[in-house]
């Protein structure tokens, strides 16, 4: 049962990265040389939403809290983050659309799926003489929420979690009009969005 | 022609959201690790044994498979496992919603490299293919040392308000920003 959740669940997931036009390093790089906010604001809705219904879901007893999962907060997530941030700049992928992308853009995907076997396995074996370091010292409490799950600690522990979270979600969407119009982003001549 | 970002957001939302109701949040980068050990369990039979002493009922050799009472050696053992037939299927996926795609460029793959790369470099192949893996490299080392990727720190992350993930986004665009806009230019 759990496998076939994972087939059906990875090939929705793999779909829709391509069709938002995740798996295109063009898009990707387009985004992050701040010259077009589309994927951006593809991001920002999908987080707000995801966030909104996640949250009502579990206010309203229709998803387990157990299915969710926190990661610990250190300062492994702010270099690691820098450096994932600096490889996605040159690449154009990270590691969901690069294997998204995989059929569609033939070698260039596999090449960057080659370095991330790579990246991975250096770090697989540096892992041991990292793991004591301050970089795995829990800041903030470790694995910490903004609004109330239930199971983790959150920081804004009187009020039920769905309100906050429902307004971050809001928030998210809302920021979308903040960011350049559609209307005069560059058009590119081979897929303008719809 | 790819999804307008209204749809394409509300979209992608729905599956971040039906994972987590469903089973748990979306991750993508574990699963590189699981593949490597994959290949050296091949290479090496000791990588990975049975202990039922382990909270997983399996050890490796290695300290990072090792790690969580042997998390991920035992999905090194049962590669047939959730995260991993997931991520396979990611590229499936990804093939369907390349063919479906009516205004798709012709040929296959769609374009050799990308356009950006040839605006601001030229047709050179090779400096293309050695960027994608380097990027690579960096893009998965940093992933595993921050415990996730776009996918599972991000999205997953920030969609449970996680501080964790608020963090990682901003020192990753923090990050990526200029670097995009110092080699690519604007």
């Amino acid at each position: 049962m759990q496998i076939l959740m994972a087939v059906i669940l990875g090939a929705l997931f793999g779909f829709v990265l391509q069709r938002i036009g995740a798996a295109d390093p063009d898009k990707i790089i387009d985004m992050l040389r701040l010259r077009d906010p589309r994927l951006m604001k593809t991001i920002l809705t999908g987080i707000g939403v995801g966030s909104i219904l996640l949250f009502i879901g579990l206010a309203l007893g229709l998803v387990d809290s157990g299915h969710l999962s926190v990661k610990t907060m250190d300062w492994s997530v702010v270099f690691g983050g820098a450096l994932m941030g600096v490889g996605w700049a040159i690449s154009g992928y990270c590691p969901g659309t690069g294997v998204a992308a995989t059929f569609s853009k033939g070698l260039d995907a596999l090449f960057f799926l080659l370095g991330g076997l790579t990246g991975a396995g250096i770090y697989t074996l540096l892992y041991g003489s990292l793991a004591d370091t301050f970089l795995m010292n829990p800041l903030f409490g470790g694995k910490m929420t903004l609004a109330q799950t239930g199971i983790y600690s959150a920081l804004l522990p009187k009020i039920p979690g769905w309100i906050p979270a429902v307004i971050i979600g809001v928030l998210f969407i809302v920021g979308t009009i903040l960011l350049p119009k559609t209307d005069s982003e560059p058009v590119n001549s081979r897929d303008s969005h719809v | 022609m790819y999804w307008n970002w209204k749809t394409g957001g509300v979209i992608l939302g729905l599956t971040f959201f039906l994972a987590v109701a469903l089973v748990k949040p979306i991750g993508v980068s574990t699963q590189f690790v699981i593949a490597d050990g994959i290949v050296a369990g091949a290479v090496n039979p000791d990588l990975v044994q049975r202990d039922d002493q382990a909270k997983s009922g399996f050890r490796s050799t290695n300290a990072y498979l090792n790690k969580s009472g042997g998390k991920y050696a035992k999905s090194v053992a049962n590669p047939v496992n959730y995260g991993f037939i997931f991520v396979i299927f990611m590229a499936v996926g990804g093939l369907l919603g390349h063919l479906m795609d009516r205004n798709r460029r012709p040929g296959f793959p769609d374009s050799p490299i990308p356009d950006v790369h040839v605006q601001r470099f030229g047709h050179s192949r090779t400096l293309r293919f050695a960027l994608a893996f380097f990027g690579g490299v960096i893009v998965l080392a940093g992933a595993r040392l921050a415990g996730g990727c776009s996918s599972g720190h991000m999205m997953s992350g920030i969609m449970q308000t996680s501080v964790s993930g608020y963090v990682f986004a901003a020192a990753a665009f923090l990050a990526a920003i200029p670097t995009a806009m110092l080699i690519y230019r604007r």
